[in-house]
């Protein structure tokens, strides 16, 4: 890669924490976010436990300094980008041109479900105000708004790879001298047109979800927020603070295979993690941990494992897919699972895979089970893979 | 960047009969001309998919069978609404049977990235792929995406497109919000008086875009910018004025002006006065009258400027003013809603 792009900051929201700080001590205690509804209206409630934000839209209003009827997606972007930004702590932050890049895959839809109550009755009836932001655009817009930033914005939707694809799409813009900073990740809120989604492709886990587990059983749904703050070289050696890491290598590719089902021997998959090594100018065996994108279904597990097992072989680095704790949370896992990445370098982490038991038999290695700290981590890769057979990996590394 | 080849599937039938004889609608409501998708689309497919993904897919075949490319090096797709009609399937299901009973075909085909990925299936194209969902910016998303990706060499060619369908709900809805105009006798008086709403229109247009001319290009593209919000009418012409001199040109170096004015009396302010500012005594034309309007409309406007620039005609239809000359430069400028606006400059090869 010719100039690098650094990583300033990050914020996350997600089940186990409303910042960075309550989410790496949920992650160091091995607490999960996973349980029963509390606050989605759904009929699987005492039925499919799912990973939410433990707080009420009123409440995530008042953090976000927003009002309290717009999307719970615009809440959870509002509160992570807001974090990440101050984290990054950028002085002249308004006179450099800045960007934020968002990810989603349902947009407004927890407010537009609630409209097609109404409307589907009567279609003069339901209140406007619930689908104004029905677009997955216009969280974003919210958000940039609030954050002052006015370059450049955009929003990618790619299914579970979207925020993957915001992180290196910012990346470019910074690497072409168009952007000096870009907030890049994703946010979706847990809604009952993604749970009764997936439900209908019987891949969610009626249990707390293991993932990379001879015996799972599918993914637990998940909602939350992640952003990193990308910065140019220039505004990277301007800042106070050492940057995190830099982001090093990155691929998008296609499994070409099926709409929603990942090809057996993870065709993408295998591609995106190979792409990134290559662009990266590293070798697999220089990987210090992998992010998996871990979602617990029978198909993404065999096939992520399969992918691995073929670029890894002979040196398996350690790996965890953090959605053990945080449930899939779509859109912005990608986001949330980069911060994550970001902070193994930063703190020397490794996240531990919980509830796993009995180790995958047709592969040879076994994902970490207990948190570790003050590893020597340089480089991490963190995988993204979704419908569509969208397939992303990002790697960073320590600056 | 050079535009090997353009597609569109759009309430007009082709570029050709936009010289001869446009499409004439009545009302306010513009929907595509479908074409035998059976010749295009292989028929165990088709069954399936829904009719954005139809229209996405058959104008991508399209534009790669214009441009002989078997295998894109990436496929980006820019939409603002997605699959309407799969999401309102399921969401409409899933309020009537109270999240029981339901089947995952539409919710399988309702993420805003099925038309992209479909076009990877068919081709069995492992390349990179990507969707854009920016309002009024998704198309201008995924172009920037495809000559960024070109510039840095990570592809040799990019199968773009920007997509958006109307359904009868969305129409509804968005007739609700007031977009729309309630009396009008046909599309072709959508610019008569001075009323607020516009007309509800949809497509997809595909393009093959390369950093290298082919030597059969339609026309080379040389600059997109985007801006957002912008304060007042001073800061537009100071936008389109800078987009000019970052390319070498003013605009006496522009010999079409191709706008996005939708006949809504409160978004069209802003092309009246550049009209009499910036764009004076240059020869402009329009399009949203051809193709409605919705959030990827400047889609139709970059297929129409390539058709252009590739056969110098001018189609009378689009015509506001002309000097009757072969139009060798084309910049068009949209906006939508006055919040996204975007400015493409165009030339011969």
């Amino acid at each position: 890669m010719s100039t690098p792009v650094f990583i300033a900051g990050a914020g996350v929201i997600s089940a186990i924490g409303n910042n960075i700080a309550e989410n790496l001590a949920a992650l160091e205690n091995g607490a999960a976010g996973m349980g029963e509804m509390q606050y989605l209206h759904s009929v699987h409630r005492h039925k499919l436990p799912v990973a939410e934000v433990k707080m009420s839209n009123a409440e995530l209003a008042e953090l976000a300094g927003m009002p309290a009827h717009i999307s719970r997606t615009a809440l959870l972007s509002a509160i992570a980008a807001k974090e990440a930004l101050q984290h990054a702590a950028i002085e002249n932050f308004s006179k450099l041109r800045t960007g934020f890049i968002s990810a989603n895959t349902v947009g407004g839809m927890d407010k537009t479900e609630d409209f097609f109550v109404d409307f589907s009755g009567d279609p003069g009836k339901g209140r406007l105000r619930n689908i104004i932001h029905h677009e997955c655009g216009a969280a974003t817009e919210l958000v940039a708004d609030i954050l002052g930033v006015k370059n450049y914005i955009s929003t990618i939707s790619t299914a579970c790879s979207s925020s993957a694809n915001a992180i290196f799409f910012g990346a470019r813009l910074i690497r072409q001298n168009m952007l000096d900073v870009v907030i890049a990740g994703g946010t979706d809120a847990l809604t009952k047109f993604t749970l009764n989604g997936f439900n209908t492709l019987m891949i969610v886990d009626h249990h707390y979800c293991q993932p990379f587990d001879e015996n799972r059983r599918g993914l637990n749904l998940g909602e939350g927020a992640g952003y990193t703050v990308l910065v140019s070289e220039q505004v990277a050696a301007s800042l106070k603070n050492d940057p995190v890491c830099v982001l090093s290598g990155y691929c998008n590719a296609n499994d070409a295979y099926h709409q929603t089902a990942s090809s057996p021997d993870g065709t993408g998959s295998y591609l995106a993690m190979k792409g990134a090594l290559q662009q990266s100018g590293l070798q697999s065996g220089q990987i210090d941990y992998i992010n998996l994108h871990g979602t617990g279904t029978q198909n993404n597990d065999i096939a992520e494992g399969t992918a691995i097992k073929m670029l890894f072989e002979g040196h398996y680095p350690p790996m965890s897919s953090t959605k053990s704790f945080t449930g899939h949370t779509l859109g912005a896992s990608g986001g949330i699972e980069a911060v994550f990445s970001t902070l193994a370098i930063q703190h020397g982490l490794i996240y531990p895979n919980l509830r796993l038991e009995t180790p995958m038999k047709a592969l040879p290695f076994i994902p970490e089970t207990h948190f570790k700290k003050g590893a020597a981590i340089r480089h991490v890769l963190s995988n993204s893979f979704g419908f569509g057979g969208n397939c992303s990996s990002l790697i960073f590394s320590k600056a | 960047m050079f535009i090997q080849a353009t597609a569109g599937i759009s309430p007009q039938p082709s570029f050709s009969a936009l010289l001869t004889e446009p499409a004439v609608y009545a009302g306010n409501r513009l929907n595509c001309i479908e074409p035998d998708y059976g010749q295009i689309i292989d028929p165990k497919m088709i069954r399936r998919m829904s009719r954005i993904i139809k229209m996405g897919v058959a104008a991508a075949m399209d534009c790669l069978k214009t441009s002989a490319t078997e295998m894109p090096g990436a496929i980006i797709t820019g939409t603002a609404y997605g699959c309407l009609a799969d999401t309102e399937v399921f969401l409409s299901k899933m309020v009537e049977n109270r999240e029981e009973l339901l089947t995952p075909t539409a919710f399988i085909q309702s993420t805003h990235n099925t038309v992209g990925a479909q076009i990877a299936l068919l081709l069995k194209c492992h390349n990179y792929n990507n969707t854009f969902v920016h309002r009024g910016f998704s198309f201008e998303s995924a172009l920037l995406d495809a000559i960024t990706l070109l510039q840095e060499q990570h592809a040799l060619t990019v199968l773009v497109g920007g997509i958006d369908e109307l359904t009868d709900t969305s129409f509804r809805l968005l007739s609700r919000f007031g977009l729309y105009k309630k009396d009008i006798s046909s599309n072709r008086a959508l610019y008569d008086g001075a009323a607020k709403g516009t007309i509800a229109g949809e497509g997809a247009a595909f393009f093959l875009l390369s950093a290298e001319p082919s030597g059969k290009d339609y026309a080379q593209l040389n600059g997109l910018y985007t801006f957002y919000k912008p304060g007042d009418i001073a800061e537009i012409e100071k936008n389109i004025q800078s987009f000019l001199s970052a390319h070498g040109i003013g605009v006496n170096d522009v010999d079409l002006v191709i706008t996005g004015q939708n006949g809504n009396v409160n978004e069209d302010g802003i092309y009246k006065q550049l009209a009499q500012t910036t764009f004076k005594g240059k020869a402009c034309a329009r399009f949203k009258h051809l193709c409605g309007e919705y959030p990827t409309a400047a889609s139709f406007a970059l297929w129409l400027a390539a058709n252009i620039i590739k056969t110098g005609v001018v189609p009378s239809c689009t015509s506001v003013s002309s000097d009757n000359k072969r139009p060798g430069r084309i910049l068009i400028y949209n906006h939508y809603q006055n919040t996204h606006h975007a400015l493409y400059l165009l030339s011969v090869c």
